[in-house]
């Protein structure tokens, strides 16, 4: 990835999370727990499921389609982050060659499918990650994850780290630009130049810092961000963790699309 | 080589999650019980910087393929190894929401594999002693070399083992290993490389910067020891806890890659083969007991019982399983469809 899609990406993301709509207007702690229990349910899910997966892309797809959230956008990214998942699933189908069949006269080696299941769940993981962070503000999910429970010192790290990034990218794409017409297209040069740069960097980082902190000891910063904001749990936030919960609890335990399937083998004979 | 979610189970990504947490909640105390105020802005525009490094790539001398920073090792070397923790946690915590790098219950393990290692046991273990007061640019590289390689090494057996763990997926662990490991090696040494030669960079233009870390974190050898042991622990708990689980939710997975790595030669993948030495080597260090190497002869048998593991799925069902399948997965995509055609005419 280049550093310039990486960065826009990252702004396209960000942007999108400033968005007003019901998905957006939920606690960050009510989306920050739903997504972790999609996750959490999804995977656990045993190694040959496929089809009992498959209706949990209605989580993704509605917060998407509520959120009013690019679907391509998403699922360019979720294609883009696939390598290592599809290189380490792959061997499945090579190694696991027991058949199985599929459909009436249509067997597979059993691989094919615990492989098809990796894929599916990988496409609900993410594209349920993504959509967090695409409904939710970064500083959002700092203070839910605060409320939560987590140090004040990671949060406030994490916040700092978000509000620094845009800065120093915009500087390290300076910094790239220069190299890349110096290297004549060659699109990277080596790791001495890498060292330079990434020293270069530190530097104007550091020096950055510096100033930063001295602003911020003029306006009063004694260790930590307290927030100003106060806010309560709503009932929207109860219900839309309740109704996904239910959803996942039903989805997990009752397979939903073999019982359509054979109530409707049962209507048509 | 950010582990995904897909690959995980929850008792392994939960696992490691607790085990992250822990230490992010241990090294934010120890932080901030002699914080120097100073040190949170400084810390987020490093992470800042690290996330900055990573997404700049350079050439591989000899590979012409393109490589980045990983970074745990410098931010030890410049900040101690409790703030480079966070640092570390708080750079992959942002990858995994805006890259989706892996994912949300892989974070855990990915925090772990990337930052645990390089702070809490190269850099103390390897680094600390190696590279001395830091001002013998050979003895630093020597370090961060070493260091690199270690933290990166243990970082991708970490990634192996909580992928068999899971059994998610049919490689067998040596192979997987074997492609793991190699890989890593090559990122670990170019890792010192750059480790080395920023640290060497900043001495030459800014030597107070790197005093002034190393004083206004103080890294007595004694806390650092202190460290490891926990991390230690840490890990045999972890460890422990997910052998366990595994050995009695599901004796499938790993047994049967381990069996597969002996009991089977016509592994595709495997045909550069496996030297025999490696094997003696993981025969005697035994990393798993009870889940010993099984003779080849045994391997016939264990294939048979495995069959029954797999769900007898007769063609009825699962054709009304497919019709389902497809109907749910239109289901939910109609809806979506709907929902933006009606929010569409909204904003129209």
């Amino acid at each position: 990835m280049s550093l310039e899609a990486a960065y826009s990406g990252i702004g396209r993301l960000d942007r999108l999370s400033y968005r007003d709509t019901v998905v957006h207007r939920l606690d960050p702690r009510a989306k920050v727990v739903a997504t972790l229990l999609f996750v959490v349910v999804v995977v656990s899910f045993p190694k040959y499921e496929v089809l009992s997966l498959l209706p949990f892309f209605l989580f993704p797809v509605l917060i998407g389609a509520l959120g009013g959230i690019p679907a391509g956008f998403i699922a360019k990214k979720v294609v883009a982050v696939s390598p290592f998942a599809v290189f380490v699933g792959i061997f499945n189908p090579l190694i696991d060659p027991a058949t199985v069949a599929i459909a009436p006269g249509v067997a597979v080696s059993a691989g094919w499918v615990s492989f098809a299941s990796i894929l599916v769940k990988f496409a609900l993981t993410i594209s349920a990650a993504l959509l967090l962070i695409a409904t939710t503000s970064f500083p959002g999910i700092c203070r839910g994850l605060r409320r939560l429970g987590l140090p004040a010192l990671f949060v406030s790290q994490l916040l700092f780290l978000y509000r620094y990034l845009f800065v120093l990218v915009e500087e390290a794409m300076r910094v790239v630009r220069a190299r890349d017409m110096r290297s004549f297209g060659k699109g990277s040069t080596g790791v001495r130049v890498f060292v330079r740069i990434v020293g270069t960097l530190f530097l104007r980082t550091v020096e950055r810092a510096e100033r930063i902190y001295g602003a911020m000891l003029a306006r009063g910063f004694r260790g930590d961000l307290p927030s100003m904001r106060r806010e309560a749990l709503r009932p929207s936030d109860a219900v839309f963790v309740l109704a996904a919960g239910g959803f996942f609890a039903l989805c997990r335990f009752v397979p939903v699309p073999q019982r359509i399937g054979s109530l409707l083998q049962g209507l048509a004979g | 080589m950010h582990m995904a979610d897909a690959l995980l189970s929850p008792a392994v990504g939960g696992t490691f999650w607790a085990g992250t947490i822990g230490t992010i909640g241990y090294a934010s105390k120890r932080l901030s019980a002699r914080l120097d105020d100073r040190t949170v802005p400084l810390m987020g525009v490093l992470g800042a910087f690290i996330f900055t490094s990573q997404m700049i790539n350079f050439t591989i001398p000899g590979t012409g393929s393109s490589g980045h920073l990983g970074g745990g090792m410098i931010l030890a070397a410049l900040l101690g190894p409790h703030a480079a923790f966070l640092v570390m946690s708080s750079v992959l915590t942002v990858q995994a929401l805006f890259f989706a790098d892996g994912g949300l219950l892989a974070l855990g393990c990915n925090i772990w594999n990337l930052g645990i290692y390089p702070c809490f046991v190269a850099y103390p273990l390897i680094y600390k002693p190696l590279a001395g007061d830091g001002r013998s640019a050979r003895r630093v590289l020597l370090a961060s070399m070493a260091g690199g390689i270690v933290g990166l090494q243990m970082g991708a057996f970490s990634v192996v083992l909580q992928t068999l763990l899971s059994g998610k997926t049919e490689l067998p662990f040596g192979t997987f290993a074997l492609m793991m490991q190699p890989v890593h090696l090559a990122i670990g040494i170019v890792e010192g490389f750059v480790t080395a030669g920023v640290i060497g960079y900043v001495r030459a233009s800014r030597p107070e910067i790197l005093d002034g870390a190393a004083s206004s974190a103080p890294l007595a050898a004694g806390i650092s020891l202190r460290n490891v042991i926990v991390g230690f622990i840490a890990l045999a708990v972890v460890a422990g806890g997910a052998l366990s689980w595994f050995a009695s939710a599901h004796p499938d997975g790993l047994e049967r890659s381990v069996e597969k790595v002996t009991g089977k030669g016509e592994l595709p993948g495997r045909g550069h083969g496996i030297p025999a030495a490696l094997k003696s080597v993981q025969e005697r260090t035994a990393f798993l007991p009870g889940y010993g190497f099984k003779p080849a002869a045994g391997a016939p048998k264990e294939k048979k019982q495995e069959i029954p593991a797999w769900p007898n799925v007769d063609a009825g069902t699962s054709l009304s399983g497919l019709i389902g399948g497809v109907l749910v997965l239109a289901v939910a995509f109609g809806i979506g469809w709907a929902v933006r055609a009606l929010r569409g005419k909204d904003a129209a």
